[in-house]
Parts: structure tokens; sequence; C-alpha cells
């Protein structure tokens, strides 16, 4: 997955601004931008993969655990990609193995939905329900980017992702539609994930200046079409979309849930315990 | 299923006719097909053997699926996910070779769950730090695909087939083992030493276990076991099912592994490995196995361990399985899915009551 091209795209920025010192500083500007926003794409693939992991060996068919641990597979090499690239951007020079075990909790930017503990298996499936839908029409918009490494990056994981995608709405159906068992569950799965879902969507000053330069899409005007295709489903399988009173926010700014501690550290365990380690 | 019954009802005339034709396929080296008409032990016997080795792919998932949240790499997080991805994915070719034999895949879980069918004991030891990963790649797999290789002109055909997927990808897991290996010998002190630890917790687990007990002279000095040994291997020969003992194939991991550890800077732990000019091969401690009477145990802590997670993930996962049958025997009755309004909702409703 990190077959990125040596002209990474702030090289390339800086490059084009070199003739004057303002235009230099954009370019720098919009590098270290868009190092940020990779980061937090990278921390939603990596956070959601360790999360699926969990799953693995305890899935309730083994082709369940196959499915699951496919899917944890790509969201990682989703991660190494866009680590890879944030590292090269933010002029640390860091790989994607220091992002991933070497930052504080406080320094991951993922959202909190990618975070959410698996709970029962309705509340994964409705956790992927809306991470893949916005997954999927934001890898999209990237294809569209200029800059080739991104576009090639979201053509290829918008391709992974439709797959991702069509295993949660298969399972919001079957759930939704199986018993009354499955249908309570599931519907107390998407009540338990939808307060967390406007994060995916917003701006802030980093999203805002990416798109004004016409660098990288902003992913808000991609909600209406999100809840449309997710309303679409959840409908098809009998239930309906949840209106939460409020929306949790903080993600994008490391102000995590109290279960993330303990799941950056797991993650982090055995890379930590060996100071010099290679592996 | 047919040709079980068919054995049932067959009169004894025509059952001789029958086993000389099938004893004549075997040895022509043709596979034998599901439709063949097969002795009942031979049926048993590989339904035993199939089974076994698939409950072992799904409960040999856990030792290394436990550490896919602590792997200490991107890129090494990514090998173990792909590799217990393709334990899963053994498991269900198995199950499937299985079912051609009338079993049904439910039953064979239930069986595992109720210590009924067992598993390669060697999942009954416990995977303590990272570099056990690497370990079990590269000696329990690397063991498998010495027992398993032969396995792919094994006389039965849906098994034979599936063994060729499986040991490709086999193969490449225990390369990808002793590369774990290799990058742990080449850190620092305390890698090398998590390293040879966990080598001298998998060695002989991998010699005895994978490949059973011993079934010749050569293979140790309970004279008993290996005599039973003997019997049960004459057989699986003859039938085309095995083709090597067990001790030839142990022997031939030894040879494998030797200078594989001696590239590595590991130390086997067994002192009497060393070079046996006359024989050609490396000599090593013959299994002791009443040692591993305690491993091989139903109760034992891990043995207990194993099945239990598996019991939990099938028990907490009745509710799915149920809810996918519900919705497989709707799409079946050809009931629409829910409309996308109110109405197409409630309409849904009282076709599913009805």
């Amino acid at each position: 997955m990190t077959t990125t091209s040596d002209t990474a795209p702030a090289a390339r920025a800086v490059r084009a601004g070199a003739r004057t010192g303002a235009a230099r500083a954009d370019a720098s500007r919009t590098g270290a931008d868009l190092a940020v926003l990779l980061l937090r794409l990278g921390d939603d693939a990596l956070v959601l993969g360790q999360r699926l992991c969990q799953w693995i060996t305890r899935a309730p068919t083994i082709e369940e655990d196959l499915a699951l641990s496919n899917i944890a597979l790509d969201l990682v090499g989703h991660a190494r990609t866009l680590l890879t690239l944030s590292g090269r951007l933010d002029g640390t020079g860091r790989t994607e193995d220091d992002l991933a075990f070497t930052r504080q909790d406080r320094e991951f930017t993922n959202a909190l939905l990618t975070e959410l503990p698996n709970g029962d298996f309705a509340a994964t499936v409705a956790r992927q329900l809306a991470y893949t839908h916005y997954a999927s029409l934001y890898y999209e918009a990237l294809a569209g980017c200029a800059d080739p490494d991104l576009a090639g990056f979201g053509a290829r994981a918008a391709k992974e992702v439709a797959f991702h995608r069509r295993h949660a709405d298969d399972w919001t159906l079957r759930l939704g539609l199986g018993t009354p068992e499955s249908t309570r569950r599931m519907r107390a799965g998407l009540e338990r994930v939808w307060p967390y879902t406007a994060e995916l969507f917003d701006e802030d000053d980093v999203v805002r200046r990416l798109a004004a330069a016409g660098t990288v899409p902003s992913p808000a005007p991609l909600r209406p079409l999100w809840e449309r295709r997710v309303g679409e489903v959840v409908a098809r399988a009998g239930l309906t979309v949840p209106a939460p009173r409020w929306q949790a926010r903080g993600g994008r700014v490391g102000l995590h849930t109290e279960e993330f501690g303990p799941l950056v550290a797991e993650l982090q365990s055995v890379h930590r315990q060996f100071p010099g380690g290679t592996w | 299923m047919s040709a079980g019954q068919t054995t049932a009802g067959a009169p004894p005339a025509a059952e001789d006719e029958l086993l000389a034709h099938f004893e004549a396929l075997v040895a022509s080296g043709e596979t034998v097909e599901p439709r063949d008409w097969m002795p009942d032990g031979y049926r048993r016997m590989l339904l035993r053997q199939i089974a076994q080795h698939a409950h072992s792919e799904i409960i040999g998932m856990q030792p290394e699926g436990a550490w896919l949240t602590r792997a200490p790499s991107l890129h090494r997080k990514s090998v173990l996910i792909a590799k217990v991805q393709d334990e899963a994915g053994h498991g269900l070719y198995l199950y499937s070779a299985a079912e051609t034999l009338g079993a049904d895949r439910a039953d064979l879980l239930d069986a595992l769950h109720r210590g009924q069918q067992r598993f390669a004991a060697t999942f009954n030891h416990p995977a303590l730090t990272w570099a056990d990963t690497g370990a079990i790649a590269w000696l329990t797999d690397g063991a498998a695909v010495i027992n398993q290789a032969p396995l792919c002109r094994t006389s039965y055909g849906p098994y034979a087939r599936a063994m060729r997927r499986v040991c490709q990808e086999e193969a490449f897991h225990v390369r990808q083992g002793y590369d774990l290996m290799r990058a742990l010998c080449e850190g620092t002190p305390e890698q090398r030493r998590m390293a040879q630890d966990a080598v001298d917790r998998w060695w002989l687990p991998a010699v005895a276990l994978m490949f059973g007990p011993p079934d010749t002279e050569a293979g140790g000095a309970d004279a008993r076991t290996a005599a039973l040994g003997a019997a049960v291997s004459r057989r699986a020969i003859a039938w085309g099912i095995k083709h090597h003992t067990n001790d030839e194939l142990r022997q031939r991991f030894v040879d494998q592994c030797v200078p594989q550890a001696e590239r590595l800077g590991l130390t086997l732990p067994d002192p009497a490995i060393r070079w046996n000019e006359e024989r050609g091969h490396y000599d090593f401690t013959p299994v002791d196995w009443e040692t591993y009477r305690d491993a091989l145990g139903d109760d034992t802590h891990w043995a207990r361990q194993r099945v239990a997670h598996r019991r939990a993930a099938h028990e907490d996962g009745a509710w799915v399985r149920e809810a996918a049958a519900a919705y497989a025997a709707r799409e079946d009755a050809g009931v629409p899915p829910a409309g996308t309004g109110a109405a197409g909702i409630a309409a849904d409703r009282t076709e599913a009551a009805a």
C-alpha cells in the first residue's frame, strides 16, 4: 500500500510557490495542513482496524472471522499509506511506525466513532455502516484531487471500501429483518453510534484552507448524500435513522473517550517494551 | 452420504467386489471421489483426520490472534492479520472437504465445542510473547508443511485439492515466520532473548505434537505406543491417505530446522542434536511420548481455554446466525425488502408476521 512517489505533495507545493516569499509560506502551510488532514484519516483507519482486530477469533461464524480480518487488513493498509504521507509532509520525517507506535494518546486525531468499543455484532455493524459510507464518499472525492499520490490512494481505497460498505449494508439488512432479537439489537446499535457520526463531516480551519486552495475537498458537503445513502439502507432494513439529541466531538483535536487509552496502550505495548527495537 | 448408504445395503459378495475395485483405484494412484464407493474404515479415518485438521486451523487462530492488536509494526500487523485470515480460510476449505464425506460443519463444530473431536495439541501451549508468533509460524507451520505436503497427493480427491491450496499459503507463512525471527535476532539483545525464549518453548511441541506419536522403532522408547502408531500408519499408508510414517516426517523436519536455526544464531533446545554422517541425518532426542500425555489431555488449563474461547464466540454469535438464517428464509420466500417509507415498513411487517 505504501506505493507513493518521492515527489510528495508538499515538495511540489513548495517548488510551485518558490518564486515569492508569500507563495512559499502558503505552500508550506498547505503542506502542513495536508499532513494534519492525512493524519486524521490515517488514524481513523488505524484505530478502526485495531477495533476490528479485536473481533478476530470471536466472530459469529468463521466466514465473519475471515471477512472482518479482510476489512481490518485493508484498513491497516490505508493507515500505512496515509501515515507515511503525513510523516513526509509534516517536516518531522516520522515513519508510519513512528506515528502509530510512539505518539501519546492525545496526539491521535481519529474521529471518536472509530474508537467506540465493539459492543455486540450489531453495534459493530452500525459503526461499519456509518464509517464505510463516509469513507467511500470521501475517498471517491480524494480520487479527484490534482495530487497524483492522493488521487491514486483515493481511487484504490474507494474500491476496497466499496466491499466493506456492501458487507455493512448486507448485515444491516440481515439483522434489521432477521429475528425480533436481531432487530432490537440492530436498532440499539444504530442508537449507540449515531451521536458519533457528525464529527466525520466537521470542518475546521485546516479543512477550510485545504478546500479553498483546491488541494483536498471538505467532507462537509458530502453529508447530505451520506445521510440519503445510509438512510436508504436503514429503511430497507425496516429501521429508522436515529435522531440523536447530542453529537460527540473532540477526536480531531485529541480529546478522546476513556476507552481510547487502553486501545493505544495495547497497540503500542510491544513496540514500547523494546526501545530501539527493529521489527 | 451416498457411498456410505450403499455400503449398508450391499450384499457381502458385492462388497468384496467393491473393495477390490476401491483398492485397485487407490493402487493406480487415481483419486477417490465423493461418489465412489469406499470402505467405512477409510471414510472414518479420513473424516477424523480432516475434522482434526480443520479444528486445528480454527483453534490455531487463537494463540496468534491474541497478538494482532499488539504487533510492533504496521507491516508485521498486516502480515499477521493476513495469516490468521488464511487460517480461517483453511478451516473453511477443510470443513467443506469433510462435508463431501457426509459430515455437517455445524455437527463438527459441536463435536469440537463438546470436546469430542480433537485439534493439534500444539495449540494447548500459550503464546506468551510477540516472538511466539514468529516461532509458531517458523516451527509449527514449518512442521505442518512437511506433514501436509504429501497430503496434496492423498488418495481422497477433495482433501488433496484442499491441501494444495493450504500448502501454498502455509509455505508462505513459514517464510514470514523465519523473517520475523531473523528481524528479532538482528535486533537488540532483549529482542534476541525473546526470540530464543520462544524457540525454547515451541521446539519440542513442534517436534513431538505436530507429527503425532512415534510409529517406528526409531521413534522412541515407548514400544507399545510405537507399535500402535505403526499399525495405524500402515493402514493409512495402504489406503493412500498417508505416504510416510510420522517418524520419517519428524526427521525431515529436524533436518530442515537445524541449519535454519544456525543461520539465525538460535539454539534448538535439544543437546542431542548433531549431524550423523552415517545416517545422513541429524540425530535428536527421541520423543518421549509420556511427557506429552499431559499436554494431549483434554483437561489442561490451555485445552479448556482454547475450547472455551471457541464456544464463547459460537454462543455469543448464535443470535447473529439465527438472524442470517431467518433473513435467508425470508429472501427465499420472496418477501421484498422493507420500503423506504413508513407504509413500506408497515406492509413489510405484516408480511413477516403472516
